[in-house]
């Protein structure tokens, strides 16, 4: 049926609401802008001097324009290393080439010259794990030092550091997932396996290089003094050592290479039309139903109304378990059931949540998960009940229910709440997040008030006596802690979702993170042992 | 009337020619050539025959071949349309002795009118005022020389069996008339196989004014004057009707010296009595004379059909199926005025060079007549006329009809060749021909403002920039544009003409902002509907992609534009500057030269015969020919390579 939208259009509340929500997103908006730019001005400029395009114009190059480009890890890095890796240092999303949906990894040599910091790796692994759930080809435009030295010990030796890269292309090379490398600048050292281990390689005149080692560590090892384009240039390699392919002229004809090599991959994998309905009510005014303050309560169906196509929720067990809104309805012309938190979770919601998770299991139907959760209800009337048995069915259902999940933190992210809800460790394959969410084990409210118990308890025992204020000042460094790591910009700094978005667009985010999980076969479910 | 009829031509004469056979119930036979297989007078006919190869010689020309498929196909007459054999005595004898009707007049008739002296001759007999000159059988260089000084400079010498300007000279002072006599001879020699000249008058001021005429065989009717002054070395560009300043007097006086020119030769069917007029002043009665007389149907009827509301083509089917003339002179008056303007496939600025190519796009407006042989698909081939077509308005007077024109030649879209449109459109603007002050020198005169390329505006490149990436033409999609934070910013790569255009295109906001390279223009254009909107104004720009790597604009003008395929970057090394191509497609006449041997730079290397010109291809530098890659007789396109020249080191 068609939701109904309670809001009214140009009230105190929605006026307050929209005021809130602007003003974080244009925090957000700056970290993102800003981290589009990369090194800065005069590193942009270098770059441009040497007749490189940068990475942004080198990635809108790739993509047939007009296109959609969903960036994963816009704010990656954010605030780390001293703001000295913006955006990580990379560019990465999944956008369309010859019509076919694929994932782009671009180095930003402007950044610490392309260097892999820790979370560039991170995000470059999270393409990678992306593009390997969603059967997408790679295109690395590889411009990039290699790992980052000072942080060699975050970078080299772990298994999801930087040697994961490369098993993970032989893997979905393995899987007949398209691995194109496009050398575009420097490929040294262990960055020289990119180009080697894709299936296609390409690099460009007198720019791009890939050796081992580059020319400063050939003199000191053996003395023998060579240039880069001698050792490992573009004409090099094309020509007699068979490391690439295709020799192209500048950044523009290697792009168009690359375009070319992605035309030719066969197959099929067009992107879909993304057609559907528009919401009967306008995405714009999520900011007007959706509280400011996140201890407001508030229906979800109101944003589901401005998510789904003609804004038509088939919704499930409406009746039952009312904390837990679920049912099916389109994005942009793809069925979904959708999962949405409607205040903390009991039992039933719990149980409900499991039974409709199975049902678009059997179904093959996509999971969107809305993610604003304090947790389950806790006291003895629950825990008797048995509500962690009932909460272990749905955490079970949705971590092994084979369909695609799509997750989208619209609110709060608490406590066990977010494993029920397909947080990150549940492997959805897109996790999103709005400006206003926070995500944390606990409140920072509530984590400062269980240490404040457990210390009053403490002096108390001790026969002393704890003030108010000696109270309140115990619990502010605690809170502030609390306040500051779930924010979603030190969220997304660390890569714990792929990134902000704007509530506005969420519609677009969930169509395009459902194309791009569409694109690889939907496998058959075998759930875990329920606890019943 | 017939039943069937065949018609001996092609391209838009042969499609206007069904157009009215259909609507008289007459059956149509089309005849076509292995180039003209798929063109629209073959679908429109009912009926179509092989005739032979691409050649005119070998098919529109071939009389006895077009016969036998008028006897085959049981067709009872034959429309001969223009040119081709239209005016070909012993083809006309030939349908008629095959039994067959000829839709046109006697060969008689076109005998007499065909040797231009003999003409005169006859015209001077029938009390029609034909220029001083010399006509006679005396070709002597001396005497020829005596008598244009007899009839005083400037003289204009004319190639005697010539048309369509070909042999012909003007000479301005008896110092020259040795070496223009020369010219005019050799060229008459080549075009007609006939060197003998006539030595006339020239006329200042000249305007070229016709009477279309129609005879029964025996009485003759005038359909009014057109006026065909608008000339680029003796091929018309706009006819109108009637002709502008014409006092009812002198149309009176020249129409009745028309009626006696045909009826002078028992004229049947439509034919055209062309004047040249002293324009240097209001016409007279005692100022125009016999020029010629055209005996077929002209490019330019559909002028004469608009002012008299008439089909000559029905006419001439009933005069030749033996009906009495439609209408008595004083039936017949003027409605309105009208304008034709010709349509060619020709490239203005390389001095009107006829072009060649497929029509990617073709779209007339819907305010105007387009009379064409061809649809969007179709190809302006190498072999025949490059017209594509005649835009054809009327109006109530000259000014609203002048006012039609402009807007017909500024919604009239073509790509995939080049023309002639925007010279068009700057002559229908011309303030001199607007005030009607016409004359067969004014083209010539403002030729330089009038062949001015238009340039196109920062606007229309932005719209240029959005086709070259495939945005704004196909409906917009959901996600169009999509990128979380800031939009992505695609950069698009033209060219118009040698120009290279640069502009970086952003998705935003449910349009595009366009800004160019070199400059400050940024436009913001979005698409609603079939309209674009440029900086919060509706346009009436249109863009098309007319293929791969191809991308018009239509607002006003037509501008083309090129996408460079950016794969095509490797394959520059190869090219270079040294190689000789051919400016056109045509067939190789002479080559001058031989591998090996030294040029400088302006020496002859070769010559080019195309669109019936001989265009001399010169080197371009000094050097050495290291290769000829054709032999003379070979049959070439445009842009193919014909002689190499060494490196060039310096």
């Amino acid at each position: 049926m068609k939701l109904k939208s309670q809001l009214i259009v140009g009230s105190e509340a929605a006026r307050t609401n929209r005021a809130a929500h602007l003003e974080v997103l244009r925090v957000a908006q700056e970290a993102a802008e800003s981290a589009a730019l990369g090194g800065g001005e005069r590193a942009r400029k270098r770059h441009l001097d040497r007749g490189k395009l940068l990475p942004r114009d080198r990635v809108a190059g790739l993509l047939d324009p007009g296109a959609p480009f969903l960036e994963i890890g816009a704010t990656a890095a954010h605030g780390l290393y001293g703001g000295d890796a913006p955006c990580a240092g990379v560019i990465a999303g999944v956008g369309q080439v010859m019509g076919r949906q694929v994932m782009v990894v671009c180095n930003d040599a402007t950044v610490k010259g392309g260097t892999y910091y820790p979370m560039t790796v991170k995000k470059h692994l999270r393409a990678q794990e992306i593009a390997a759930e969603c059967h997408l080809p790679c295109i690395y435009l590889v411009d990039s030092g290699g790992a980052n030295l000072p942080n060699q010990d975050e970078v080299f030796p772990d298994r999801e550091h930087f040697g994961r890269i490369f098993y993970n292309q032989a893997q979905m090379s393995a899987k007949g997932i398209a691995q194109i490398a496009v050398v575009m600048g420097s490929c040294t050292a262990g960055g020289a396996y990119v180009p080697a281990m894709s299936d296609v390689s390409i690099i460009v005149r007198e720019q791009g290089t890939i050796f081992l080692a580059g020319p400063p560590l050939v003199k000191a090892a053996t003395g023998e003094v060579v240039s880069a384009e001698d050792l490992g240039g573009g004409d090099v390699h094309t020509r007699l050592s068979g490391v690439a392919d295709y020799l192209a002229e500048d950044d523009a004809h290697a792009l168009a290479l690359a375009r070319r090599a992605v035309a030719s991959l066969g197959g099929g994998g067009t992107s879909p039309a993304l057609l559907g309905e528009t919401p009967a009510y306008d995405p714009e005014e999520i900011l007007d139903v959706v509280p400011g303050d996140l201890r407001t309560p508030y229906d979800i169906r109101e944003v589901i109304a401005r998510l789904v196509d003609g804004s038509y929720f088939d919704e499930f067990k409406p009746r039952f378990g009312e904390t837990l809104v679920c049912g099916f309805a389109r994005v942009m012309g793809q069925d979904v059931g959708i999962v949405a938190n409607n205040g903390v979770l009991f039992s039933e919601s719990a149980q409900k949540g499991a039974h409709f998770v199975e049902l678009c299991s059997q179904r093959k139907t996509p999971l969107v998960f809305l993610q604003n959760i304090t947790g389950f209800m806790v006291g003895r009337k629950y825990e008797n009940e048995g509500i962690a048995r009932h909460g272990a069915k749905m955490v079970t259902a949705v971590a092994t229910t084979a369909v695609p999940k799509v997750t989208m933190l619209v609110g709060g992210s608490f406590g066990a709440g977010n494993y029920g809800m397909a947080g990150r460790a549940y492997s959805p394959r897109f996790l999103w997040t709005w400006p206003n969410s926070r995500i944390s084990v606990m409140g920072g409210a509530q984590a400062a008030g269980v240490l404040a118990t457990v210390k009053r308890e403490a002096v108390e025992r001790a026969g002393g006596s704890w003030s108010a204020d000696e109270e309140a000042a115990f619990k502010r460094p605690t809170e502030e802690m609390f306040e500051e790591q779930s924010h979603p910009l030190y969220a997304s700094a660390r890569l714990w979702d792929d990134g902000i978005v704007d509530p506005r667009r969420s519609r677009q985010v969930l169509g395009l993170s459902l194309a791009a999980s569409l694109n690889a076969p939907i496998e058959e479910t075998r759930f875990g042992v329920f606890r019943m | 009337m017939f039943d069937k009829i065949l018609i001996a031509n092609r391209g838009e004469i042969a499609c206007r020619i069904i157009e009215t056979c259909r609507q008289m119930g007459v059956g149509t036979v089309a005849v076509y050539s292995d180039a003209d297989a798929g063109a629209r007078h073959v679908a429109l006919a009912d009926q179509a025959v092989h005739i032979g190869a691409a050649l005119p010689a070998e098919s529109y020309l071939r009389g006895a071949r077009i016969i036998q498929a008028a006897l085959d196909s049981g067709a009872q007459a034959i429309h001969p349309g223009y040119g081709f054999l239209s005016e070909n005595p012993d083809f006309v004898e030939a349908v008629e002795a095959a039994g067959l009707t000829f839709i046109g007049p006697s060969g008689q008739a076109i005998r007499a009118m065909g040797l231009k002296d003999a003409a005169k001759a006859l015209m001077v007999e029938a009390g029609v005022p034909v220029v001083p000159g010399y006509h006679g059988a005396g070709q002597e260089d001396a005497r020829l020389a005596a008598e244009a000084d007899k009839i005083g400079y400037p003289v204009l010498i004319k190639a005697v069996a010539g048309g369509g300007g070909k042999g012909m000279r003007l000479v301005e002072a008896a110092s020259e008339f040795g070496s223009a006599l020369e010219a005019a001879r050799a060229e008459a020699k080549g075009a007609f196989g006939n060197d003998a000249v006539l030595v006339e008058k020239f006329i200042q001021s000249p305007r070229h004014i016709e009477i279309q005429v129609f005879g029964d065989g025996t009485r003759a009717v005038h359909l009014f004057e057109r006026d065909c002054s608008l000339q680029r070395r003796h091929q018309k560009v706009i006819e109108e009707a009637p002709a502008p300043g014409m006092p009812e007097a002198v149309r009176a006086a020249m129409g009745a010296a028309a009626v006696r020119a045909a009826e002078a030769i028992g004229y049947k069917g439509a034919g055209t009595v062309e004047f040249i007029v002293d324009g240097s002043g209001p016409l007279r009665e005692d100022g125009f004379w016999f020029m010629e007389m055209n005996t077929r149907l002209q490019v330019e009827h559909p002028v004469t059909e608009f002012i008299t509301g008439l089909d000559l083509v029905a006419w001439q089917l009933l005069v030749a199926s033996g009906a009495p003339l439609p209408a008595r002179q004083d039936e017949l008056a003027i409605d309105g005025h009208a304008f034709e303007a010709r349509l060619y496939a020709e490239d203005v600025p390389k001095g009107f060079l006829p072009a060649t190519g497929r029509l990617t796009h073709l779209s007339f407006p819907a305010g105007a007549r387009a009379d064409t042989g061809v649809r969007a698909g179709d190809e302006i081939s190498p072999y025949y006329d490059p017209m594509i077509a005649k835009v054809i308005v009327h109006g109530s007077d000259r000014e609203h009809a002048l006012q039609k024109l402009r807007q017909a030649l500024a919604t009239t879209q073509v790509a995939g060749t080049v023309t002639n449109l925007a010279f068009l459109r700057r002559l229908a603007a011309h303030p001199g021909f607007a005030k009607g002050a016409v004359d067969t020198g004014l083209i010539g005169r403002d030729l330089d403002a009038l062949t001015q390329e238009p340039v196109p505006c920062s606007k229309s490149r932005a719209l240029a920039a959005l086709g070259a990436l495939g945005l704004g033409v196909a409906p917009r999609r959901a996600a169009e544009g999509f990128a979380l934070w800031q939009p992505m910013e695609h950069q698009a790569r033209l060219d118009w003409r040698d120009e290279a255009i640069l502009a970086r295109v952003q998705c935003q906001g449910g349009g595009y902002l366009v800004r160019l390279d070199g400059g400050e223009a940024a436009h913001h254009i979005r698409r609603e509907g079939e309209d674009w909107w440029i900086d919060g104004g509706k346009v009436s720009a249109e863009l098309v992609v007319t293929g791969e790597g191809h991308v018009s604009v239509f607002w006003g003008n037509g501008y083309h534009f090129t996408v460079p395929d950016p794969l095509a970057v490797a394959a520059g090394d190869a090219a270079g500057g040294d190689v000789i191509e051919a400016p056109m497609p045509g067939l190789v006449k002479a080559v001058f030269v031989e591998a090996g041997q030294e040029v400088r730079r302006g020496d002859r290397l070769a010559v080019l015969e195309a669109m019936k010109m001989e265009h001399t291809l010169t080197a371009p530098r000094d050097g050495d020919v290291s290769e000829v890659l054709v032999a003379t007789g070979a049959q070439v396109e445009a842009g193919a390579a014909l002689i190499q020249l060494t490196e060039d080191d310096a």
